[in-house]
């Protein structure tokens, strides 16, 4: 006892890291729900499948033969009995794998069912980061962002899934299952979250060097949080108004940054690389790798590789006095 | 004793394991580097042209990795906007062995970097050093022109017929669909 308890203790340990905002087991919308069913109900068959024949093999290993039993002798009693439990047996088996198969049918159709929903978001998956462009029919009302996505609680959401470079997957488990984003394809996948709340997503799919810090969060809020959030990012970056990021957005627009990395509202118009018009509201850089702060911007830009070893932003030189308008200049980005 | 020698000699053998380097983090002080190649001596008279290779260009040349992040670039930053994927449009073929401007490494950096006069635009400060050797490296090996095991493959969209792994475009169905993007190359 003195050992066992202290071991059971260590086995529950793990299940403290189910609730958190990563994970499968903390369902917080219909996909995830019938997910999260599913796993339950799987988990207490097998489960209860497995004890049943560790019982049946424990009596099986105590109970002994009588010492000089003829093997080949038999019994017409016992034969029938024996008879009875192994159809039973049988029967249950088959009932139970027919009824796990129908059950993952049934959980298909939820999964895969269309619901009409009014909002569409194209997202991308990039080396190693996530590029999302919000689609409406006007066209001056659509706009980019990245690893950051905004959903108003309580309605589907159309995400369409596509790479511009290799295979990535696209996981919340908190919301829904995996959707692979594959080149030259376009895969979709409906999200819904039934309460508010910040839920992290991961691609699922190895891609690379950095594939592990490649994270996306999704902030589900209530429709009017999201109808002013929505037109914020919709709008172009505010012009700097003290003299110290003025000097950060000459600086940001004489380097190479421009090239890669578009600002709305200015002459930064690179396509290539997160759109960083509104990079200061986000919560995280780097895709979930760091949190927005001045000071993480400025370790970002002068060490990219420090952060994430091979990623595809270049080490780009920075004379020391010029790290610090440009690191205010771009957290003003709200 | 024996297997003691045996042992040891599977272990030296280890050491022969070698990954090619990937230098992923460009020093951030060092500023351009200064290779020149003439392309015709300055002087009248016999003396030949000037040559001052650092040995850079072979290191960028001989990196697999170097020059895959070159073939990143060169759609990034768009070159293939004027010279298309080597074959030339409005600026000259890269993958023939003619050069306007010199086929070294050293060369390819310099247009680059500088820019040429007949509407080559000028990357200096819009591309760091380190990526512009990168892409030199990559242009190099359009001609075949670096060692064969650190050159990439070519893309699927560059293929005269569609890649193998390419199925032809299937049924819509639930939770998918194809963009035209995808549909075969005619
Ligand atoms: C060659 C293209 C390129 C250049 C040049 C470049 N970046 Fe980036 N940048 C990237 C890429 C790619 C990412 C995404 C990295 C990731 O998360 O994997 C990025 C990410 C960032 C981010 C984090 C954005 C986010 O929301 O995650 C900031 C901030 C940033 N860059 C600032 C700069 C600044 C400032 C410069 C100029 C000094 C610059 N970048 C130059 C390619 C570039
Ligand atoms: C606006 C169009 C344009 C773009 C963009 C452009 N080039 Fe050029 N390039 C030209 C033209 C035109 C020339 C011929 C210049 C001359 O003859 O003086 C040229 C010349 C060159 C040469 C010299 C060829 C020789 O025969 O010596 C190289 C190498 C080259 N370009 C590489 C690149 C690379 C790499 C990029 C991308 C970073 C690029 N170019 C982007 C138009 C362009
Ligand atoms: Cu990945």
């Amino acid at each position: 006892m003195r050992r066992i308890a202290p071991a059971l203790l260590l086995l529950c340990l793990p299940l403290g890291g189910c609730q958190h905002w990563q994970s499968v087991l903390n369902a917080r919308g219909p996909a995830a729900s019938t997910l999260a069913h599913m796993f339950w109900i799987f988990v207490s068959v097998l489960a209860t499948v497995w004890v049943l024949t560790m019982i049946a093999l424990l009596l099986a290993l105590r109970r002994r033969r009588p010492e000089d039993a003829d093997p080949l002798a038999t019994n017409p009693t016992t034969e029938r009995r024996m008879t009875i439990t192994i159809s039973v047996a049988i029967g249950l088996t088959l009932l139970t794998v027919i009824s796990l198969t129908g059950l993952s049918y049934a959980a298909q159709k939820v999964l895969f069912a269309h619901k009409d929903g009014a909002l569409t978001l194209l997202v991308t998956g990039q080396q190693w980061w996530w590029k999302i462009t919000y689609e409406d029919s006007q066209p001056n009302r659509v706009f980019t962002t990245a690893n950051e996505i905004h959903i108003p609680v309580g309605e589907p959401v159309l995400i369409k899934l596509e790479s511009s470079d290799v295979i990535h997957s696209f996981w919340v488990p908190s919301l829904t299952g995996k959707m692979d984003a594959i080149t030259g394809r376009q895969n979709q996948i409906q999200i819904q979250a039934d309460r508010p709340g910040i839920y992290r997503g991961q691609c699922a799919e190895y891609c690379g060097l950095q594939h592990a810090h490649m994270g996306l969060i999704v902030v589900a809020e209530s429709k009017e949080d999201f109808e002013r959030w929505r037109e914020q990012q919709i709008s172009s970056a505010i012009p700097p108004g003290d003299e110290e990021r003025q000097r950060g957005m000459e600086i940001f627009m004489s380097k190479p940054c421009i090239m890669c990395h578009q600002i709305r509202g200015t002459d930064a118009g690179g396509k290539i690389a997160p759109d960083l018009t509104h990079v200061g509201s986000r919560r995280y850089i780097a895709a979930g790798t760091l949190e927005t702060t001045r000071g993480n911007i400025a370790a970002w830009i002068v060490d990219p590789h420090g952060v994430k070893p091979g990623v595809n932003m270049p080490t780009i030189q920075l004379e020391p006095d010029e790290v610090q308008p440009l690191a205010s200049y771009l957290e003003g980005l709200k | 004793m024996r297997q003691l020698l045996i042992l040891s000699l599977s272990v030296l053998a280890l050491a022969a394991c070698e990954r090619e380097d990937r230098e992923y983090r460009a020093n951030p002080v060092t500023s351009e580097t200064e290779e020149k190649i003439a392309l015709s001596p300055l002087s009248a008279g016999p003396s030949g042209p000037t040559e001052q290779r650092s040995g850079l260009g072979q290191q960028y040349e001989e990196n697999a990795y170097h020059i895959a992040q070159g073939k990143r670039l060169y759609i990034w930053f768009n070159c293939n906007g004027c010279h298309a994927h080597g074959g030339g449009d409005s600026g000259p073929p890269l993958l023939d062995d003619r050069w306007i401007y010199g086929g070294q490494i050293e060369n390819i950096v310099q247009t680059i970097r500088e820019g040429r006069p007949n509407g080559m635009p000028s990357f200096r400060g819009k591309v760091p050093d380190d990526q512009i050797w990168q892409i030199a490296a990559y242009v190099r090996s359009m001609g075949r022109n670096v060692p064969k095991p650190a050159a990439p493959g070519r893309n699927d969209d560059m293929h005269p017929g569609p890649a193998e792994q390419r199925r032809p475009p299937g049924e819509v169905m639930d939770g998918g669909q194809i963009p035209p993007a995808a549909q075969m190359p005619q």
